[in-house]
């Protein structure tokens, strides 16, 4: 399994993909910060062509340089914000910083581990193919993606867990990575909920709550509750908390098949 | 896109650790000593067991245990904080607080239902060192009951022999991983804290072994707590 081989299928199998892609989530982003629902699915199409390119369990250098692509990816959405005049508000300087500095860190950490075997930085075009035009003129827009990339990586790390299990000190580097994106995402989307004025967009992820709605959904939804079988919303010892508060406990995994459906319109061009 | 990728040679997985972890001793050695200090204050092992001694047990129902004992604490401590809220506890503050008394309530009963007849008995709270009326005393417990949990989880992933089990551990320690940032972030609001000592200069969040964990967390409870039957 190469999953840059992928992403280049993805665009030669359906090369009309991006654009579709574009004009629904215009749509949907744009009810989204207008007025509040959006309901629907996003990338379907980049879901099929990627499950008709993916093959078996990937390696553990394939597994690294999966997450590689995605920290590029963060890096370099906040190495660009944080250069721009007078678009990150002032009391949020520092958060932002912050983040870029620990994406960079995993930047070369990731780079370090795989050595010859690292891939090179994408292009990216953060206004995905379009959907997000104002993704650099706009800071909601901006956080809203911020949010979305942080969810996805907390939900990326955690679905590559299991690929890792036989490696056990390289599992424990990804876990070490996987509670920083989480944190990162937990402010990110509070800065939101207070930007909104709305207090049900917490740190935390209700149902499956959230924009992009692919970011949320999947295989296993943010809204699962069964975990190892055991369905967590019929506990008898929770009384009278409610499933919202449920879905909250437990974050889910994405597949990397779902993580590149969700990725790959933000990738103009890969490296090298 | 026309670029065709060649598949990189791949290294072993052993050349790629040596050279992580050289480079991960090396640059964390000044950051070793800083997070040492709460952990090595109470660094005794408990070799003598006696008899009502809690025993984790061993194997993935061990980690289990070890999960439920923790989540045991931080259930009693968010319970305690919403009987007895602090003077002048905002409504945001409230609300997160609740949240999170909730989540770990959820996580307690889900480990126990888990267990089924492995599990340990429920834990007798010591939180004589914390003041609930204090917000400060109380957002410091808790930021301290969080970030100790998420490195505890980080740690005992790679015990976990189940991948199921592995999946369930994901899937709490990043929660718990937003509680801590957002506790850290009402102590000190947008600034570092929220993802910052907890962290080391390669972005590398804190991973700490159960004993380390265990030591640590002993003086909140009542009980005495036995991991030495725990995986290493």
């Amino acid at each position: 399994m190469n999953i840059f081989r992928i992403l280049d299928s993805i665009q030669q199998v359906d090369g009309d993909a991006a654009g579709r892609l574009a004009h629904t989530t215009r749509r949907m982003f744009m009810n989204r910060i207008g007025s509040s629902l959006a309901t629907v699915a996003v990338p379907t199409a980049f879901a099929a062509v990627v499950n008709k390119a993916y093959g078996a369990t990937p390696s553990v250098t394939e597994v690294l340089n999966f997450a590689l692509t995605l920290e590029y990816l963060e890096e370099t959405f906040y190495f660009q914000a944080n250069r721009m005049t007078n678009f990150i508000p002032a009391e949020y300087t520092l958060v932002f910083s912050q983040i870029e500095r620990h994406e960079t860190q995993h930047v070369d950490f990731l780079k370090g581990a795989l050595g010859s075997a690292a891939v090179d930085r994408p292009q990216f075009d953060f206004t995905y193919g379009g959907a997000f035009p104002d993704a650099w003129t706009n800071f909601m827009t901006f956080i809203t993606i911020s949010a979305a990339l942080e969810d996805t990586g907390v939900r990326a790390y955690k679905g590559q867990a299991g690929n890792l299990i036989t490696a056990p000190a390289i599992l424990e580097y990804a876990l070490q990575v996987h509670s920083v994106e989480a944190r990162h995402a937990s402010l990110v989307r509070r800065i939101i909920g207070h930007l909104k004025k709305d207090p049900m967009m917490k740190g935390w992820i209700t149902q499956d709550q959230g924009f992009p709605p692919a970011v949320y959904k999947g295989a296993t939804p943010e809204s699962n509750t069964v975990h190892a079988g055991l369905d967590a919303a019929t506990l008898s010892g929770i009384g009278s908390i409610t499933r919202d508060n449920v879905t909250e406990a437990f974050d889910e995994p994405l597949t990397m098949e779902e993580v590149l459906a969700i990725a790959g319109p933000f990738i103009k061009k890969m490296g090298m | 896109m026309k670029k065709t990728l060649t598949q990189p040679s791949e290294p072993s997985d052993s050349a790629m650790l040596a050279r992580v972890d050289r480079r991960y001793f090396l640059r964390s050695a000044g950051v070793a000593a800083a997070t040492g200090a709460f952990i090595l204050g109470a660094c005794t092992e408990q070799d003598l067991m006696s008899d009502d001694t809690v025993d984790l047990g061993e194997g993935d129902f061990g980690i289990l245990n070890y999960a439920y004992a923790l989540e045991q604490l931080e259930a009693a401590f968010y319970t305690q904080v919403m009987m007895t809220p602090y003077l002048n506890m905002t409504d945001m503050e409230k609300w997160i607080l609740t949240d999170i008394r909730d989540h770990e309530i959820v996580h307690r009963e889900f480990f126990k239902t888990a267990l089924g007849s492995k599990a340990i008995k429920g834990l007798t709270p010591n939180f004589s060192a914390i003041d609930f009326a204090d917000r400060k005393s109380v957002l410091g417990a808790a930021k301290l009951f969080e970030d100790t949990g998420v490195a505890a989880y980080n740690g005992a992933g790679k015990l976990i022999k189940d991948v199921n089990y592995l999946l369930v551990a994901g899937k709490i320690v990043s929660v718990e991983a937003r509680h801590a940032s957002a506790i850290a972030d009402l102590i000190n609001p947008n600034a570092l804290e929220f993802a910052g000592g907890q962290i080391n200069n390669m972005g590398l969040e804190n991973a700490f072994s159960p004993s380390v964990i265990l030591s640590g967390v002993q003086p909140f409870v009542m009980d005495k707590i036995s991991g030495k039957n725990l995986p290493r």
